[in-house]
């Protein structure tokens, strides 16, 4: 059976004016981890809100294991763990309070499913009788995931959790994702950084309101279409501004410190001589060399697609 | 029932924590009260008199000291003429003078009559009104002392007394009306907040999605505060027994139990303003700012509701405080039983089970 259910929702705000989720339709299995990846504003948000109950969609269904997000909401809100996008537990209060508080309010207590937080938990324990808003980023978002794990959901909605956390904190939150998937919890978690999306099972691009793909991180990168390179000179601004004149190149943009480039005719881009009409342009120190793209190169590979429609 | 248990102690650690709060809840009925009491009196007492004696005999004398030993007067004796008593009322640094002219007991024995001159700031109204009254008793006792025998052939004696209030004491007139007003104001001020701040800082957002009810909130945010301000109006109670002077003639019981219902009445209202708004910001404006004033003007201390208009004497109906002060004052001050206020009481029984009803139909179950 499939935890998530999203069958054509689509969501507007301001009476119509704002179209956030543009129908959208999209399966998770249970037991899965899955990523909706997307920039801010690309409709995540909203997505989660509708599967937690918080907003009802104008248009479509929606069901978390098989209980229906409008009807059964109640049933829902007793099953699920949710962790908003922005810190929201009570900074007043201190770590072991909202546990408790949050134990309570589910009807259980943290001993009856410590075995599930404990990795978790043991790290911010020492800091137990501090104010939650007096936490650093990476210990909030550790709380947080306690607070919504301690009543064993059957189901996570984790949005951005790592958003605003240090490079290390986000490496430590997706391996305690992986360690929750293994105890048989479906997780569905959204991230506005493409390099995290390779920690998931099946991912979503979501971009204005729209899904672009659903597949895996490898299938997704493996169905780009045509060879990608890499092309690195002495002057990157100089290389954009006549890449972009040049009839050959079919799309271009910096990453990183190199610029990304695809060619119209892919079948034999001779890459001699175009490195040398290059260096006639002027550029110096010029590189160029083939590289396999990632899930940031297929979803700006998507998203001119989906705008030259 | 734990659920509610663990609710009403997260509560109980807001408050706590937030001392601001602690300060507004606690700290503004001591100043109302003292401020009520001390500064807005409406009695006239220790007023400087300047007296000037031209007459210097026997009559003036005995009518100075008689003057002097009444508690209203201060009597200031500097002045020697007319041009300075004139002169210190252009300054402000007199109000009122009592001029006797030469010949004055001469005139008193000899001709049986005498003028004194009484001179008031009339700027001040109401002072100078019953300075004229203070001083025409004074005088008009002296007169009857002086002259025994003499008894005109009709009088009407009007025998005066203050029922519940012997001796005239102004603090029994505020205490009740800056109770109603204190305790409206702070119990609403601080539950309009109370879901507010919930949805302003997210937290609604996880609570929400939680199998909690929308009754238990409402009741875990109005538990503490009815708490706080129980012990709020204990402490209002002991300033004005201790400090003001005000005796409580009714059951301390009844008192409490009318109260406490007065309190819930309030705290609901401020629930209702909570679950309506979206901003504790605007929801601090109507509670505070909103009441203040029809609060100030329709709880009926300061201005008599009988002489308003009567669109404004409605209105003063669905004001809660004014049923409050009405049974306060026959409670407090006149020592009155249950079976003379029971129809406030269910006045303000209904306003609190409608305020409850509005506050959680509004309770939004999902963001908007």
């Amino acid at each position: 059976m499939n935890a998530v259910v999203l069958d054509h929702i689509t969501k507007t705000y301001d009476a119509g004016k704002v179209l956030a989720v543009d129908d959208v339709s999209l399966e998770v299995a249970a037991g899965e981890l899955f990523g909706l990846i997307g920039p801010d504003g690309a409709g995540k948000t909203s997505l989660f809100r509708i599967l937690t109950t918080l907003l009802l969609p104008d248009k479509g269904t929606a069901s978390v294991n098989g209980k229906d997000c409008v009807k059964d909401y109640k049933a829902i809100r007793r099953s699920v763990g949710y962790m908003p996008g922005r810190f929201s537990l009570y900074q007043d209060l201190t770590v072991a309070e909202n546990l408790h508080f949050f134990a309570t309010l589910f009807g259980t207590t943290i001993d009856a499913n410590y075995d599930l937080i404990r990795d978790i938990y043991e790290q911010i324990k020492p800091f137990s009788d501090r104010r939650a808003g007096k936490l650093s980023g990476g210990m909030k978002q550790k709380l947080a995931l306690c607070c919504a794990l301690v009543h064993k959901p059957e189901v996570l909605f984790l949005d951005e959790p790592t958003t605003g956390v240090d490079a290390v904190s986000r490496k430590e939150f997706w391996e305690m994702l992986r360690t929750l998937k293994q105890q048989g919890i479906t997780i569905v978690v959204s991230t506005p950084y493409m390099d995290e999306a390779m920690l998931c099972e099946r991912i979503a691009l979501i971009q204005e309101g729209k899904i672009m793909s659903v597949d895996t991180p490898a299938n997704v990168i493996a169905t780009f279409p045509v060879k990608l390179y890499a092309v690195k000179t002495d002057n990157i601004y100089r290389l954009l501004t006549s890449l972009r004149e040049d009839a050959a190149v079919d799309s271009c943009y910096a990453f990183g410190e190199y610029v990304h480039v695809t060619f119209r005719d892919d079948a034999a881009p001779d890459l001699r001589a175009w490195q040398q009409s290059l260096a006639a342009k002027g550029h110096g120190r010029i590189e160029v060399k083939a590289i396999s793209p990632t899930i940031e190169d297929s979803f700006i590979r998507l998203m001119n697609e989906k705008q030259n429609v | 029932m734990k659920q509610l248990l663990v609710f009403i102690r997260k509560e109980f650690f807001h408050v706590f924590r937030d001392k601001r709060t602690l300060l507004i809840m606690f700290g503004l009925p001591v100043v109302q009260i003292v401020l009520f009491g001390f500064a807005l009196t409406s009695e006239v007492k220790n007023i400087t008199l300047t007296v000037i004696d031209q007459a210097r005999d026997v009559n003036a004398t005995q009518i100075i000291n008689k003057i002097k030993s009444s508690s209203y007067f201060i009597v200031d004796e500097s002045a020697v003429n007319y041009d300075e008593v004139t002169t210190a009322f252009k300054k402000g640094t007199a109000k009122c003078a009592l001029i006797f002219p030469t010949g004055f007991g001469n005139d008193l024995q000899h001709a049986g009559q005498a003028q004194v001159q009484i001179l008031t700031d009339g700027s001040d109204p109401n002072m100078a009104k019953t300075v004229v009254n203070y001083l025409t008793a004074i005088l008009t006792a002296y007169q009857q002392e002086i002259s025994p025998g003499t008894q005109l052939p009709y009088r009407i004696i009007p025998e005066q007394r203050m029922l519940y209030n012997e001796e005239g004491n102004g603090s029994l007139n505020f205490i009740p009306g800056v109770m109603a007003l204190v305790l409206m104001l702070v119990c609403t001020a601080l539950t309009s907040v109370a879901v507010v701040r919930e949805k302003e800082l997210g937290t609604m957002e996880i609570l929400l999605v939680s199998p909690f009810k929308p009754l238990l909130v409402l009741l875990a945010k109005a538990v503490p505060y009815l708490v706080l301000s129980l012990a709020n109006f204990t402490l209002i109670l002991l300033l004005a027994v201790f400090v003001l002077d005000v005796d409580v003639k009714g059951s301390i019981l009844l008192l409490f139990l009318v109260s406490t219902l007065f309190i819930i009445a309030c705290l609901s209202i401020g629930l209702m303003i909570s679950n309506t708004t979206n901003s504790q910001q605007t929801a601090l404006l109507l509670s505070m700012m909103g009441m203040m004033i029809p609060t100030l003007i329709f709880t009926g201390f300061m201005f008599p509701l009988e002489n308003m208009p009567w669109i404004f004497q409605w209105i003063s109906y669905v004001v809660p405080s004014r049923w409050y002060f009405l049974i306060i004052k026959a409670v407090m001050l006149k020592g009155l039983g249950f079976s003379y206020i029971w129809k406030e009481t269910l006045v303000l029984l209904g306003m609190t089970v409608v305020a409850l009803a509005v506050a959680l139909k509004n309770f939004k179950i999902r963001l908007s």
